[in-house]
């Protein structure tokens, strides 16, 4: 068994909503997506126990109605899984996994920033990337905003 | 002063120490830094939304500008996204010559590093020596793809430049004066006794505090964190080719030093494999403008540390989302631990020594005329126009000299 199936297995085996879910795309590549509520105990799962312990980072989606946000976590052997969450655009709450990951802080003020999500949990801080005074919801990654014309 | 005074010290955001702009706020007891906050995004140039109002290969020519050094880094980590979500099988060879020039540019950017470095400690010898040699390196690129940086050598399917035997050759030449120029600098590293004291104890983080607060790259390694993308997740050549991943344990600026300097030996041995074994045939294959839908991710090993690149494609000639995260950025938790308790003296090569790109890791250019004005991206011509009035109502007007230059008579 590859080291991909080993850790789809141990995925499904734990969790059983994620059968039949984890698609493996090409060789150390996972993709899944999960309900936001599942998301940090799979998020523990992974780091503590398949030892996925590097956050390559969290990008941001504009899927119309949601905002998704593709956790992508990363392993000494070279695999990355990479775990979708989506929340309504009306309120797209998250909370944040600084617990599990230091690293997630600045990339968790760029979702804040750029698309408008609410992380709970991220300490008070500079924000990142855009200008303190930057107007009040605007966010420039979403699909409806447009920088004005000259 | 009284023991109980704190100061708070703004530096920066030009520049505390490389040439962009990055903003710290020390906080200082005496000359003890007590925690330091960053503030970046001065260089954010909305390059992930313009993105996606351009096709895949207008944004291989803008992703290739996030950055001045690693700008073959990032078209490759975003080139080979789309590769994979398009099922496209590149030819070997364009696999062997993207390899080639990712070595080179590592080359050229750590012996960047090294002059830099030796800058900042007042060890600027160091600095002229290691950048005349890096012309070496910059001649050779240039040769190869026609500029000294964005080479604009990758394209979806391929490269776009082929390597004659000639071209071949001299590379060789080259990587033999650069090998023999590197083991000297790995003398000075390693036995220079300036280098050792200013160096050793500065800018510490332990192998623990390495893998917890995820560095990447020469600063993860010199921790002893034995993580390259180039073999742990290989891509382009990497995977059929030789070569050690160098680490260090002596977990500060010393060991930094250490490790870059190490590596550039290997990128010769790279070097000269992929020449050695570079396959004959196509350097290219034919892509369709669209993009099937799809999403993938890719990383490479920038000279800086893991660079990724996800890309999202919705079947268009434009891709849905590009998402970049610039190896500085995944550093910048390690830099404020490095600092911590540390001697405000210490500051500039601390962070030097990671070898930061601020133009990487922020990339948007917007500039907002009032506050109750929506932001507005501006265009080159406007930005040169405002330069040009900028200047000249200070006193400044380029106008006459200008003349004078395009008449043909001396200044």
């Amino acid at each position: 068994m590859s080291q991909e199936e080993k850790i789809k297995q141990e995925l499904e085996d734990k969790f059983s909503y994620l059968s039949g879910k984890v698609n493996i795309t090409r060789a150390r590549r996972i993709f899944f997506s999960v309900d936001l509520q599942n998301l940090a105990e799979i998020i523990k799962f992974s780091k503590e126990e398949l030892k996925f312990n590097h956050l390559l980072t969290i990008s941001g989606l504009d899927e119309g109605e949601n905002l998704s946000f593709v956790y992508h976590l990363a392993h000494d052997c070279g695999l990355i899984l990479n775990i979708k969450v989506s929340a309504p655009k009306t309120n797209p709450v998250l909370k944040t996994v600084m617990p599990y990951f230091v690293s997630a802080e600045i990339y968790e003020r760029e979702l804040v920033d750029l698309f408008g999500a609410k992380v709970e949990g991220l300490p008070k801080g500079n924000r990142y990337p855009l200008t303190d005074d930057w107007p009040q919801g605007e966010f420039p990654l979403r699909k409806d905003w447009h920088p004005a014309k000259e | 002063m009284h023991d109980s005074h704190k100061f708070n010290i703004p530096m920066g955001p030009q520049h505390p120490a490389l040439k962009e702009p990055e903003g710290f706020s020390v906080a200082l007891k005496g000359e003890k830094i007590l925690g330091v906050e960053i503030r970046l995004g001065y260089n954010h140039r909305g390059i992930e939304k313009a993105c996606e109002q351009n096709t895949y290969t207008q944004d291989l020519y803008l992703i290739e500008r996030v950055c001045g050094i690693c700008s073959h880094t990032h078209a490759t980590c975003f080139v080979q996204a789309i590769e994979e979500i398009a099922g496209i099988q590149v030819p070997k060879r364009a696999l062997y010559i993207r390899t080639l020039i990712a070595e080179l540019e590592r080359v050229h950017s750590h012996l960047l590093w090294l002059g830099v470095a030796g800058h900042e400690i007042g060890f600027d010898t160091l600095l002229m020596y290691s950048w005349r040699d890096r012309e070496i390196v910059m001649d050779i690129l240039a040769m190869l793809t026609g500029n000294r940086v964005n080479y604009g050598m990758n394209t979806i399917g391929g490269v776009r430049r082929d390597i004659t035997p000639e071209q071949a050759n001299d590379v060789l030449k080259a990587v033999s004066q650069l090998e023999e120029r590197t083991k000297y600098y790995i003398d000075v590293a390693t036995k220079e006794t300036t280098i050792i004291k200013r160096l050793s104890g500065v800018g510490v983080v332990s192998y623990d505090d390495a893998v917890r607060l995820e560095a990447v790259g020469p600063t993860g390694r010199a921790s002893g964190l034995d993580r390259d993308v180039r073999r742990d997740d290989p891509y382009a050549a990497y995977g059929e080719l030789d070569f050690k991943v160098i680490t260090d344990n002596h977990c500060d600026v010393f060991g930094r030093t250490i490790v870059r300097v190490k590596e550039l030996m290997e990128s010769y041995k790279i070097i000269r494999q992929t020449i050695a074994n570079m396959p004959q045939g196509p350097i290219v294959v034919k892509v369709a403008r669209k993009i099937p839908a799809g999403e993938a991710i890719s990383r490479y090993e920038a000279p800086r540390g893991e660079d990724v690149h996800y890309v999202k494609a919705n079947g268009s000639e434009m891709p849905e989302r590009v998402k970049i995260r610039a190896p500085t950025l995944a550093n910048i938790q390690v830099v404020k631990h490095m600092l911590k308790d540390r001697y405000l003296a210490d500051m500039p090569i601390v962070i030097a020594a990671i070898d930061p790109c601020f133009s990487c890791t922020d990339r948007m250019v917007s500039i907002e005329y009032d506050s109750n004005k929506k932001n507005e991206t501006i265009s080159w011509a406007t930005l040169h126009d405002y330069s040009i009035r900028w200047h000249r109502e200070r006193g400044t007007d380029f106008t006459d000299l200008n003349k004078r230059f395009k008449a043909g008579l001396k200044v």
